[in-house]
């Protein structure tokens, strides 16, 4: 049990990182790390969303919309015992339950860590419209191949957000340097964020294989 | 002059706000399905519906939507557009394009062009000029999409739309791989860059030389 955790975790840092390799969530990746302690700022928030983001999705797709006995809805319509509300209510459910949890991290947030809460400022409210959440949610019921259970999908979705975090901690370390640097005007800011992302994705694929 | 302001509206999308190389918005689905010019306009299409179609909704009750709550409410009438399209190319594309596409039909939802679209031009326009905005900045971003993904499957795979341009062309195939996508990113808004710098040193140039 713990060696399947470990190895998902493992997973979904390193050989299929959601940045480097899944391009999901790369707005925020780009947006906030100029400087490393917003950084893990951002990545610090951003995994607290998904890991209970992945967690209450995970109920949804299984008691409200997949078909069956379990269906919740179906105790009060019994048409949807058969046909089940997955195809229709799917994304909107999961940005419903998104949108909600974030306006719940930053009530919590502001009550709690007031100075974590300032320096995150206007990308707080954006890990809404962060695909990054709402992807993780998506690959871990929908599209995944297999049926993960609760404590997997969990786990996924926290290793996520690791991932993405180290993700960030790296590119902002990069960009702090290359503040120094004497680059070409042109170049300036965002296409050389992005060149050094693309080597970093080729460092990155010296994990892939290590898991099968 | 109302019909230039029109056509203003729907090509200002295409250039001037490009959301892909001006905007540099909605990167990670632009990178993630260009592996093939087929798989960008399907991509592009698809995107471009919903953010007509969101643009023309929330336009018109943009009267009725408390600012308070705006947010949600452009997110929940995205959303059913997203869910539409998505249902649509099911049943109507090939199956191996949607299996290409995968989640990143769902995730049109959280795409940064819709939403900023909606928060800064709908919810303050009529629906007219909204249409016409998410037509132009759609088209925009379909034609940057296409742009990307013919150099990545030009190099990469050494195909144009699954055609062999060349038998002796040796595929790089780092190129269709995450890498690539961010390198040619990267160096294409570099090159937009040079000529937007170019160009206004030659109109100082032009401008010095006048006085």
């Amino acid at each position: 049990m713990i060696k399947e955790l470990a190895l998902i975790i493992v997973s979904v840092v390193f050989v299929n990182n959601f940045v480097l390799s899944k391009f999901l969530g790369l707005c925020p990746f780009l947006g906030v790390s100029q400087k490393t302690s917003s950084a893990l700022g951002m990545g610090v928030a951003v995994t607290f969303v998904m890991t209970i983001a992945s967690a209450i999705t995970w109920i949804v797709y299984n008691y409200i919309l997949l078909p069956g006995d379990a269906n919740i809805v179906a105790m009060v319509f019994p048409s949807i015992r058969e046909s089940g509300l997955i195809e229709v209510l799917k994304t909107i459910s999961y940005i419903l339950v998104i949108a909600t949890l974030v306006q719940l991290v930053e009530m919590m947030l502001r009550k709690m860590m007031p100075a974590l809460y300032e320096s995150l400022g206007i990308y707080l409210p954006l890990i809404t419209t962060n695909c990054a959440v709402l992807g993780v949610a998506l690959l871990n019921t929908t599209d995944s191949p297999t049926h993960l259970g609760f404590l997997q999908a969990t786990v996924q979705g926290f290793g996520a957000g690791i991932g993405f975090t180290v993700a960030m901690l790296l590119m902002s370390g990069i960009r702090e340097r290359l503040a120094l640097v004497n680059i070409p005007q042109s170049l300036r800011g965002v296409p050389i964020a992005f060149i050094c992302t693309g080597l970093m994705a080729l460092a990155f694929f010296g994990f892939s294989g290590m898991v099968q | 002059m109302a019909e230039q302001g029109k056509l203003r509206e729907f090509t200002k999308g295409i250039f001037e706000y490009n959301p892909m190389f001006v905007l540099v918005l909605g990167i990670c689905p632009s990178l993630a399905v260009t592996t093939s010019v087929k798989n960008g306009m399907a991509m592009g299409g698809a995107a471009t519906f919903v953010l007509i179609c969101s643009n023309f909704i929330i336009s018109i009750v943009r009267s009725y939507i408390p600012r308070e709550i705006r947010i949600p409410c452009f997110i929940v009438i995205i959303a059913a557009f997203v869910t539409m399209v998505e249902l649509v190319m099911k049943a109507y594309l090939p199956e191996e394009l949607n299996a290409s596409l995968g989640i990143f039909i769902p995730l049109i939802v959280v795409n940064c062009i819709i939403m900023y679209r909606a928060e800064s031009f709908a919810y303050k326009n009529k629906p007219l000029d909204s249409v016409l905005d998410g037509a132009g900045l759609g088209l925009g971003w379909t034609l940057s999409l296409c742009l990307i993904s013919g150099i990545r499957e030009l190099l990469g795979a050494g195909t144009i739309f699954g055609l062999k341009i060349s038998e002796s062309y040796e595929p790089a195939s780092v190129m269709i791989m995450a890498p690539g996508a961010f390198i040619v990113l990267g160096l294409l808004l570099g090159f937009f860059n040079w000529q937007k710098l170019r160009k206004s040193e030659k109109a100082m140039k032009a401008h010095i030389q006048n006085d």
